[in-house]
């Protein structure tokens, strides 16, 4: 991995910010069906917005958008691309 | 799985087809298309939540079953709609034949997502063909899908479809009645040694369970992705446990051991391989011809979901709806009034007096026409909820309102059937079928009838009515929309407090699809709008009339000679339950007549409009014209006035929480399967109700109001 490459969970990118899905940081159900709707590893990912309260974080994934809690987004790690 | 599956259908064996596909693909568009019935459309995933059938005319001998089916992500459900259309799938519901053909629904827009299930109903080798819907989009993008080469990909039929205007469902029909042939060929492979084990893992499931090849495949994907140890399950829990023979169990569990062993990671590598998958095959496949920059969405989500305009936004079409509730709904609504009037007039002119003459205008015409009365206040409740369900809006509030639904320990999800209940609480409480967590589901059913729906709109319009007769719209519709705020409250407190202490369980997780925004097709509002009419007046022409008669009667027998009007009335059998009950509900300000108007509405909540219709038509004092001319008239013996403002605001409050509805009843019970939780749900909300209403009026008093 080149040095200029930062790797930090989900919840901690900003708003357009793009990344790379690196892994889960664990194995659950819930991180299982995250990965079902697309969110795997190596995948292209940009933070869309936050909602009004903060929480949850909208992303754009695969072409469409998804909105998962701060709580799960931080268990994804993510090689921010810009 | 032999890498190769062949599977062709006869055409004449063809009888059965199932739609399927993602949440929000057009699954239920395309059925109303095939059958022409009028299902439930809308723009947010989990729109349908039951399995719907229909039938489709193919030719003039040849009639097809149509089965619509709740969407779902994946075959790995998580909840009860989603494994409703999992087990109809796999034909292993009992009132239901497992479908001949299936029909895989694709948000073309959203290809790669939706491709996922494909991938995975591939494994089941079932005959299918796809239905490449929303082509009208893709198209508007300058999007280029190979169609012949997708496919030639997937090893069976597909067919471009814009669902929502009756494009390609003659190709479809076409191929249904000519059947399909399908030639899946396994495009991806896990790690070498997953692909043993799961190979081992089939031929267990082969042997002992005597599942075919393609349904032990499947299924032994699902095991290998369980975390925990696998255990026979009770029966209780629904046909989604495991019943293996112990042998088999202890086999799986070892193959489990082994993987974790290894450091394999075998939850998810299905899933990635899957998506490897997919990925090679849209590179071959889709051309995206101009890169767009932001779209309509996404400006549109720039101001709904902003920090302060998204409540702005969310409270301004709350208020604009019950300004135009209570300004235009009063012209169409004065005429119904002056219908029923003459109506009554013209029967008191042409029959002869006597009690069938008084059974018809006092009972019959005051009783529903005191209900159809409010049919254009119905209508434009309607209109909004829909235009809210069918622009996508709905999913956003779910977003923008998850933080809050996540301290009372629900989910945004929760929000969504909550917000239907605005309408009524049968979808709502049926919508919650999507909830993941079953103790949260539970949560969310218990706490739905607090939801203002629209038949505690009569009540409240007549009282704020009488409340404030000279106020202008606005101010109306800001206490109607208080209402409504208090119910919202209501039910997120009592969630909160169910989570808190009967239904404890873990903060569930939140994952939610947010659809594009779409134009609402105007010709599904005014369906949507007339069946609701139509509903309305049936169970205005039904229930109401039925409960009519009945409160009718009660409220005129048993007669006695030489009384009139109130004493009289007083006398009745109805009469006497209202005066049984008035020690109870006098702390709140009201009298034996609100009580009649309370015990008839236990029915529904709407039939207290048509009871004090009758009350105030028996009890005749002034022959005042208007429900709320009677009202403000009616008076305590002592000659206080009845409906004070503090009385108005306290039945507004007890008809906010109590549940006045014997079809939500039914539908908890169906919903639950149990008759306790209906039973705790009337009970607590009878006593929050009474409660309630008892702070309004005598702190109230307390506090120098009347
Ligand atoms: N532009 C466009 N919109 C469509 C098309 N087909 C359906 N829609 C819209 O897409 C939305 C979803 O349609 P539904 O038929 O309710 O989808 P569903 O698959 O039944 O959804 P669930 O019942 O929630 O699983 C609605 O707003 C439809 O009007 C299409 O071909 N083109
Ligand atoms: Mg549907």
């Amino acid at each position: 991995m080149p040095e200029n490459c930062k790797t930090i969970s989900l919840n901690k990118m900003s708003v357009g910010q793009k990344g790379r899905i690196r892994e889960f940081v664990v194995e659950s159900d819930d991180c299982e069906r995250i990965e079902e709707m697309g969110v795997t590893p190596g995948e292209q990912v940009e933070v869309v917005r936050y909602a009004p309260l903060g929480d949850p974080i909208e992303i754009k994934i695969r072409g469409y958008h998804l909105s998962l809690r701060k709580e799960e987004a931080a268990l994804i790690q993510v090689e921010v691309l810009s | 799985m032999s890498s190769l599956t062949f599977q062709s259908t006869r055409p004449s064996l063809v009888k059965t087809v199932a739609l399927t596909g993602n949440p929000n693909s057009g699954k239920t568009t395309l059925f109303n298309a095939f059958t022409k019935l009028r299902q439930k459309v809308g723009n947010y995933p989990g729109v349908t939540v039951e399995r719907k059938t229909g039938t489709l005319m193919l030719a003039k001998d040849r009639v097809v079953n149509v089965i619509d089916l709740p969407g779902m992500y994946s075959l790995a459900v998580r909840s009860p709609d989603e494994q409703l259309a999992r087990d109809v799938l796999m034909g292993r519901t009992v009132d239901t034949p497992k479908p001949d053909l299936v029909i895989c629904v694709v948000d073309a827009g959203n290809l790669e997502r939706n491709l996922y299930l494909v991938s995975q109903l591939q494994d089941l080798g079932l005959p299918m063909v796809i239905a490449l819907n929303m082509m009208d989009e893709v198209e508007r993008q300058g999007k280029e899908i190979d169609v012949a080469r997708l496919s030639q990909a997937l090893g069976m039929p597909v067919v471009p479809t814009v669902a929502s205007q009756n494009k390609g469902i003659e190709k479809l029909k076409q191929i249904i009645a000519e059947g399909v042939t399908v030639f899946y060929q396994r495009g991806w492979r896990m790690a070498p040694d997953l692909e043993e084990e799961v190979e081992h893992l089939v031929r267990l499931l082969v042997q002992h369970e005597g599942m075919d090849r393609h349904q032990a495949f499947a299924e032994a994907l699902i095991l290998l992705s369980l975390g925990a140890k696998l255990k026979n399950e009770e029966k209780k829990a629904g046909p989604a446990q495991w019943f293996y023979k112990e042998e088999l169990i202890r086999q799986i569990n070892m193959v489990q051991d082994r993987l974790r062993l290894k450091g394999l990671r075998a939850r998810t590598a299905a899933i990635e391989a899957r998506y490897g998958w997919i990925k090679s095959i849209l590179k071959q496949c889709v051309r995206d011809k101009n890169k767009r920059g932001e779209d309509l969405t996404e400006r549109i989500d720039g101001i709904v979901t902003h920090k302060l305009w998204g409540w702005v936004f969310f409270l301004g079409i709350m208020a604009l709806m019950f300004y135009m509730i209570f300004t235009i709904a009063n012209y169409p609504m004065d005429w119904i009034n002056a219908g029923f009037t003459r109506l009554g007039d013209w029967v008191t002119q042409t029959l002869p007096e006597g009690q069938l003459r008084n059974l018809i205008v006092n009972g019959i015409i005051a009783g529903v026409g005191g209900v159809v009365i409010f049919l254009p206040q119905i209508l434009i409740l309607f209109f909004f909820i829909s235009l809210l369900q069918d622009t996508g809006y709905m999913a956003r509030t779910a977003f923008i309102m998850d933080r809050v639904m996540s301290k009372v320990g629900l989910h945004g999800k929760s929000f969504i059937p909550l917000l239907s209940s605005f309408a009524c609480a049968i979808p709502g409480i049926m919508s919650a079928r999507t909830i993941e967590s079953p103790k949260d589901r539970l949560v969310t059913i218990l706490v739905a009838p607090l939801m203002s729906c629209s038949a505690r709109l009569p009540v409240y319009t007549i009282m704020i009515a009488v409340l404030m007769p000279a106020a202008t719209g606005m101010q109306k519709a800001g206490i109607m929309l208080s209402m409504y705020v208090l119910g919202i409250t209501g039910a997120c407190l009592m969630a909160w407090l169910f989570k808190k202490t009967l239904l404890r369980s873990q903060k569930p997780v939140f994952i939610m699809e947010l659809p594009p925004y779409r134009w609402p097709s105007w010709h599904a509002v005014v369906i949507h709008m007339w069946e609701r009419s139509r509903l309305f007046l049936k169970r205005a022409g039904t229930i109401i009339l039925a409960l009519s008669v009945i409160l009718w009667v009660l409220m005129s027998y048993p007669r006695h000679e030489g009384l009139q009007g109130s004493d009289a009335l007083k006398a009745s059998f109805a009469g006497r339950m209202g005066t049984a009950l008035e020690p109870v509900i006098k702390p709140l300000g009201y009298d034996w007549r609100i009580g009649i108007g309370l015990i008839g509405s236990f029915a529904a909540r709407e039939v207290f409009v048509s009871t004090m219709s009758i009350v105030f038509n028996l009890d005749d004092e002034a022959g005042e014209n208007t429900l709320r001319e009677a009202f403000q008239a009616a008076h305590w013996p002592d000659g206080r006035p009845l409906f004070t403002p503090l009385v108005c605001l306290s039945l507004m409050v007890f008809y906010v929480f109590a549940l006045q509805c014997v079809s939500t009843i039914a539908i908890v019970w169906r919903e639950t399967n149990s008759w306790q939780w209906p039973l705790f749900q009337f009970v607590y909300m009878a006593i929050l109700a009474y409660l309630a209403a008892l702070a309004v009026y005598q702190l109230g008093r307390m506090m120098g109001f009347s």
